[in-house]
């Protein structure tokens, strides 16, 4: 009897951990934890000049007074029109670009499917994703304003904001209907129900969270743009609550408007403006956190 | 009441490529008929397409009759929503709708289709509840998500679901697939019970439960690779189990199958 002659298999056995390999990952590890501090260095820092240099004119009279007679020296003076101006331009834009950007998506993900029509519809929206804010306002100021005589007006302004807002809208909704499970739709299409009551009652709240996440965020970048404003609101320092009539302002503008000016008293200004501005977009992020957890099926209700 | 399918001469296309040719049966009132097959034959393909589920699928078409009852369900004029409405469907993975509580799950066929009142839909829950074998675990939380039950639950509430709406046929598409024996006991024992008011048709890969619970035993193969499925035969459950006709019912019944 001889003895079988097994061949030499290297066989995974269980390892130790080597020196190596610990120190590699430790090393990784403080890497990672390096670049996250790096990247919010930078946000803090944000945070902190405008909230230190922005507290000193943060006040009620900031709140509910205009600029209307007041001097770039005299302190003073608030930003209520241009408060006012972008809250009614935001909501204008948002009104166009929501339900229009929804119902895209909406095409896209359950009607389109990948047809001509809907592959054209997807290049455009890519396109209109890379048009700079600047032309947006340039594209409103020829076409609306100087082409069919329309007047300067919060409206102008919220139609240059919807350019931008539209494609994000489209692709942030596109891809939270592409993640609702097709056994959804299928489950419901079996009870009979009808592809339309499907889509709005089994897609769209299944999705709505993440469609509000989206929404909220393409609203939050517009709020602070200033160039397409600058072209098709143009400038007030009065109150002009009718965003349909004559110039308004807007806060970014305001901003932009009071840092330009060489006292104290309106750079001031611009910086609590600047905290105002902040301050509405932080609002709205909350106000998607409080509607997304309100809506959250772990919730249990 | 639960009534009668004919199926004559039914085709079923992906796009251009044919899953199903030629499939002709008879399916009886208030039984339980089982499709089994290998993998692949098509017995999901011809289970929807019995309420139109099949052209759901972009590109899907199908070809021939379908008879509920003597009615055409392929005719020109047939709303394949309210076919859907008579034959309901339950799928291999359970699926619940997971912003909606357990109540409104199973409420979700009488509310998305129409005007009921509240107290018509609460005795609607509760029976389809109670039909499943699943009121006595949930009766305590309707008002928690669905998604939050295990797997049987699930499958169970699915099938609530698809009762609530009062169908004439039930179509199970291996319900059981993803349940343990109890679960999957309980609902065998279901359908018995269902027999009574709906036609069921149950796909499964389980002999045994084929044997058990099904008056009636279609098996599905594929002619030969890359071909559509069809029917090889068709006949009482305790026939093919004991004394199928065909060679090939035999040798998957079995288990000498490729
Ligand atoms: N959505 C689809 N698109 C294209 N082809 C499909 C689709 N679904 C199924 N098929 C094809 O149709 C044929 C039949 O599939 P079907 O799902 O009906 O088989 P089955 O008998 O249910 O198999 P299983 O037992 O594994 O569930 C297969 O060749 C499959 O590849
Ligand atoms: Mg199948």
């Amino acid at each position: 009897m001889t003895a079988i002659q097994h061949p030499r298999v290297q066989r995974p056995g269980i390892r130790r951990i080597s020196a190596g390999r610990r120190f590699k990952d430790r090393f990784v590890q403080a890497l990672v934890y390096l670049s996250f501090a790096i990247a919010v260095v930078p946000l803090v820092a944000v945070l902190w000049m405008v909230i230190s240099n922005g507290l000193a004119r943060f006040d009620m009279e900031f709140l509910t007074h205009s600029m209307r007679n007041i001097g770039a020296r005299e302190i003073g003076g608030g930003a209520y029109h241009a408060i006012l101006g972008t809250l009614e331009q935001v909501l204008l834009a948002s009104l166009i670009s929501i339900p229009v950007g929804l119902l895209t998506a909406i095409y896209l993900v359950e009607y389109g499917r990948g047809g001509r029509l809907s592959r054209a519809i997807s290049f455009f929206v890519d396109v209109m994703t890379g048009i700079p804010s600047v032309v947006s306002g340039l594209f409103i100021l020829a076409f609306w304003i100087l082409a069919l005589g329309m007047p300067f007006s919060g409206f102008a302004g919220a139609l240059a904001l919807s350019i931008l807002m539209m494609p994000t809208v489209v692709r942030s909704a596109e891809e939270m209907l592409l993640l609702v499970p097709n056994d959804l739709r299928e489950a419901s299409y079996a009870l009979g129900v009808p592809k339309w009551r499907t889509i709005v009652k089994v897609v769209l709240p299944t999705a709505f969270t993440g469609i509000v996440t989206g929404v909220m965020l393409a609203i939050a970048r517009v709020t602070g743009e200033t160039a397409p404003l600058l072209l098709t609101v143009f400038f007030t320092d009065s109150i002009n609550s009718d965003p349909l009539n004559g110039p308004q302002m807007g806060l970014p503008l305001y901003v932009f408007d009071q840092a330009g000016r060489p006292t104290d008293a309106a750079i001031d200004r611009a910086w609590a403006g600047a905290l105002t501005l902040i301050l509405i977009v932080m609002l709205l992020n909350l106000v998607a956190r409080l509607i997304g957890w309100w809506r959250s099926p772990s919730r249990g209700r | 009441m639960s009534q009668q399918i004919q199926v004559s001469g039914l085709d079923a296309y992906y796009g251009k490529h044919k899953a199903i040719e030629d499939i002709s049966m008879t399916i009886d009132p208030q039984s339980i008929t089982a499709f089994i097959g290998p993998s692949g034959c098509g017995k999901s393909t011809f289970l929807r397409t019995l309420n139109r589920m099949h052209e759901v699928i972009p590109g899907a078409r199908v070809e021939g009759k379908v008879l509920l009852d003597g009615e055409d369900l392929y005719a020109a004029d047939v709303e394949p929503v309210s076919v859907r409405r008579m034959i309901g469907m339950v799928f291999q993975r359970p699926n619940p709708f997971p912003t909606m509580s357990i109540y409104e799950n199973v409420a979700a066929g009488l509310r998305l289709n129409g005007r009921y009142a509240k107290s018509e839909v609460d005795g609607i829950v509760e029976d389809s509840l109670k039909g499943s074998n699943l009121w006595n675990e949930v009766k305590d939380r309707l008002n928690k998500p669905g998604a939050g039950l295990s797997g049987g639950q699930q499958q169970r509430l699915c099938i609530a679901r698809a009762i609530a709406v009062k169908p004439e046929v039930l179509l199970m598409d291996e319900p059981c697939s993803a349940l343990d024996p109890i679960s999957t006991l309980a609902i065998e024992d279901l359908m018995a019970e269902l027999k009574s008011k709906f036609t069921i048709i149950i796909v499964t890969h389980n002999m045994q439960q084929a044997a058990r619970v099904s008056d009636r035993t279609a098996f599905f193969n594929l002619a030969g690779q890359g071909q559509p499925g069809r029917v090889i035969e068709m006949d009482d459950t305790s026939r093919i189990f004991t004394n199928p006709a065909q060679k090939a019912t035999e040798d998957y019944i079995t288990g000498r199958f490729g």
